[in-house]
């Protein structure tokens, strides 16, 4: 599968032979398992191992939710407190799955950043990039939909709120609306076509994830240093490389492990510090909620939503010259949505032939000013929208299309890389100090 | 391992954006309830005589539709007597039976019974969780791990911030609180001073009563909180160890190819 030249699996016995004949799946996993990895991978490569073991996690925990689960107006809110109350274990299944989410989505947002800071996106592994910024919106719809099921307040309230978004699209918006909702309202059609998706998307998510791992494992990984694995030979790859099993697996493993000790010390012992107190109020369409708050991983995307007002200039102009078609709150839908284009798109944005942020002084700190932006946009995103946080929240979203379509094209050109290691060997010796032979 | 765990510190960072704002209006102040922080577990005989306030004052106004009767008789609870949890169902409101379209005696199978209608308020089951007190230090709301979410200390301040001031509005008194969200609230001061007399013969001030029925409406949001701490407790445990092997393991597994070996 791999370009790069490794062993492959030979059939010995019988069996074997006879086996791989009609069905090669065991050269399949063989290879799978064994593919050269470049040694010299740090430890922000460990996410993908847990982003792996959250989407199993969640279809588990969430397969047997569901076996205790009523998705009707009138029942789903009693039904999460029969898993919390009667179900055996049910409180720690509902606390797993909600906890779970987060975690995904931690780890969702580290995996990400990793690849932008060390350009995992670059050629030729774009198409990777692009599964994976698919696999980021089929979980932010997943998660989204799933919110919605205990039908608390902050389901019911949060569904009419991000629906709304598409009844922003001037014209079709509103029939659009209505096709999503299954109706006027956020209502019992509403819940159980979310429902439906809700357990259908995770196995379109698993799916995609495969065509992920088939992508990078065709270009091969990429490193903190950014250069390639030499393929000339077998010999000479095997010095920039080492097996994913079990020098890998074991690392990330044990990363794993740490990840889930944290994990399972929130879940034990504040379950509900990520959620909100309003969604253990039965939802109740007659009273609105004061402050309605997205869940955290929504909030960076949800402040780029509302930054753009209707007195911001961009906004302003961008309504006359389509003679107010695009009134505000559609070009916050767009802005937002744009947000996550802008992200899928870096590949051709990037004019850098430098691929690792290691050897790009300037690129460095618009880098690192991108992950403060994001946290910065995370914060206030919960904020209310008067005082000094509008202003926030537009200087955070104009730097957040700032850096994709203005520093990332300049900075390629501008910039003089640092010296690069000619080898992923020596890349390594030298972290490592181990003689060369 | 510096980089593991700056890659595990800013996971931290990023999950404490998590921190929701929405602070609460009104003040709540902090009581160190025996259920709180990692260890924590209900007092079995706090959580009586919170069930004890709750039957003869609260009840009369407040239902708890989602908690089953039986439940006051398992562990980690007040663990009433079955019998008389039984006993004490069949004496409460007749249950509407959808099977035989008719009202029958409630059993100890269900739910407490649900208050409805002019001058009744909000059902209790869930308020303990549906109410967060604070979101310290700086609103991350990291203290939850040690203080609670602040629920039961919402209930407490409720019920002891009244300051005696009535307000007519629209023809109704409200009552202030300095806790309550806007500092109006339409629930009269439903406590006094040895308004009812405890079993355990514990003294029944108001500042007592507040906190064992907020203790008691914890659990009743919460029933299996100390279950589900002593699966952390578990969790943490086995965790710590796997991840110590898998560390030794990774350690040794890449010895050979770090370090001079020349």
């Amino acid at each position: 599968m791999a370009g790069i030249p490794h062993d492959h699996y030979e059939p010995k016995t019988g069996i074997e032979k006879w086996l791989h004949n009609r069905l090669p799946i065991v050269g399949l996993i063989y290879d799978t398992i064994m593919i050269p990895t470049p040694k010299n991978l740090n430890w922000w490569w460990i996410w993908g191992i847990v982003l792996a073991f959250c989407l199993a996690l969640q279809i588990v925990t969430g397969i047997v939710l569901v076996m205790h689960y009523t998705p009707h107006v009138d029942l789903a809110f009693a039904s999460v407190e029969h898993i919390m109350r009667d179900v055996n274990g049910g409180y720690m299944l509902r606390y797993m799955h909600a906890n779970g989410a987060s975690l995904f989505f931690l780890a969702v947002y580290i995996h990400i950043f990793r690849g932008l800071y060390y350009g995992s996106y670059k050629a030729p592994r774009e198409v990777t990039w692009i599964v994976g910024m698919v696999i980021y919106l089929a979980m932010m719809g997943t998660a989204f939909m799933g919110y919605v099921l205990p039908w608390g307040q902050m389901s019911f309230w949060g569904a009419t709120v991000i629906t709304g978004l598409f009844g922003a699209i001037p014209g079709i918006g509103p029939d659009i609306q209505a096709w999503l909702l299954g109706g006027p309202a956020v209502d019992n059609a509403t819940l159980n076509r979310f429902f439906s998706l809700h357990y259908l998307l995770p196995f379109v998510i698993a799916a995609l994830v495969a065509v992920h791992i088939w992508a990078f494992h065709t270009t091969g990984n990429n490193n903190p240093t950014g250069v390639e694995v030499r393929r000339g030979s077998k010999a000479e790859a095997e010095k920039d490389t080492l097996p994913f099993w079990p020098y890998f697996v074991i690392k990330d493993l044990f990363a794993l492990a740490l990840v889930l000790l944290i994990f399972f010390a929130v879940v034990g012992f504040m379950p509900n510090y990520l959620g909100h107190p309003d969604n253990y109020i039965e939802a109740n369409p007659l009273s609105t909620p004061a402050h309605i708050v997205p869940e955290w991983y929504f909030l960076p995307f949800y402040a780029i939503l509302r930054a753009f007002t209707a007195d911001v200039w961009a906004v302003i102009l961008v309504n006359k010259i389509t003679f107010g078609i695009v009134d505000a709150k559609f070009f916050g839908v767009i802005a937002m949505f744009g947000a996550i284009i802008a992200m899928a798109l870096a590949p051709w944005l990037d004019t850098s032939k430098v691929r690792s942020g290691q050897f790009r002084p300037m690129f460095k700190w618009w880098f690192w000013l991108l992950a403060i932006d994001f946290v910065v946009l995370m914060w206030v995103g919960a904020m209310p929208t008067d005082g000094i946080y509008p202003y926030i929240s537009l200087i955070g979203a104009t730097y957040w299309f700032g850096y994709f379509f203005v520093i990332l094209p300049v900075l390629g050109l501008i910039e003089k890389p640092l010296p690069m290691p000619a080898t992923i060997e020596e890349d390594f010796n030298n972290h490592y100090g181990t003689s060369a032979e | 391992m510096k980089k593991l765990l700056i890659s595990a510190v800013s996971a931290l960072v990023l999950g404490t954006g998590a921190a929701m704002g929405a602070g609460s209006e009104g003040h709540i102040h902090d009581v160190a309830f025996s259920f709180e922080g990692p260890f924590g577990k209900y007092d079995q005989q706090q959580l009586r005589r919170g069930f004890q306030v709750y039957r003869e004052v609260c009840a009369a106004c407040h239902g708890m539709k989602f908690v089953p009767l039986r439940t006051l008789a398992d562990e980690g609870g007040p663990q009433m007597d079955p019998a008389w949890v039984r006993a004490f169902a069949a004496e409460l409101d007749e249950v509407y039976d959808p099977e035989t379209d008719e009202t029958r005696p409630r059993k100890e199978t269900d739910m407490f019974p649900t208050r409805r209608g002019d001058g009744m308020g909000p059902d209790l089951s869930l308020m303990a969780k549906a109410r967060a007190g604070f979101h310290g230090p700086y609103g991350t709301g990291i203290s939850q791990l040690v203080n609670g979410i602040g629920g039961p200390e919402y209930i407490v301040s409720i019920l002891t911030g009244y300051t005696g001031e009535e307000v007519e509005m629209a023809g109704s008194i409200f009552y202030e609180n300095t806790a309550f969200p806007g500092g109006l609230i339409s629930m009269p001061p439903p406590l006094s001073d040895e308004l009812i007399e405890y079993e355990d013969g514990h003294e029944a001030s108001v500042h007592h009563m507040a906190e064992d029925v907020s203790a008691f409406l914890m659990w009743a949001a919460e029933p299996k909180l100390m279950a589900r701490k002593q699966w952390g407790f578990v969790g943490v445990l086995l965790l710590t160890l796997l991840t110590t092997l898998l560390y030794l393991t990774n350690k040794r597994l890449w010895a050979p190819h770090k370090g001079k070996h020349a």
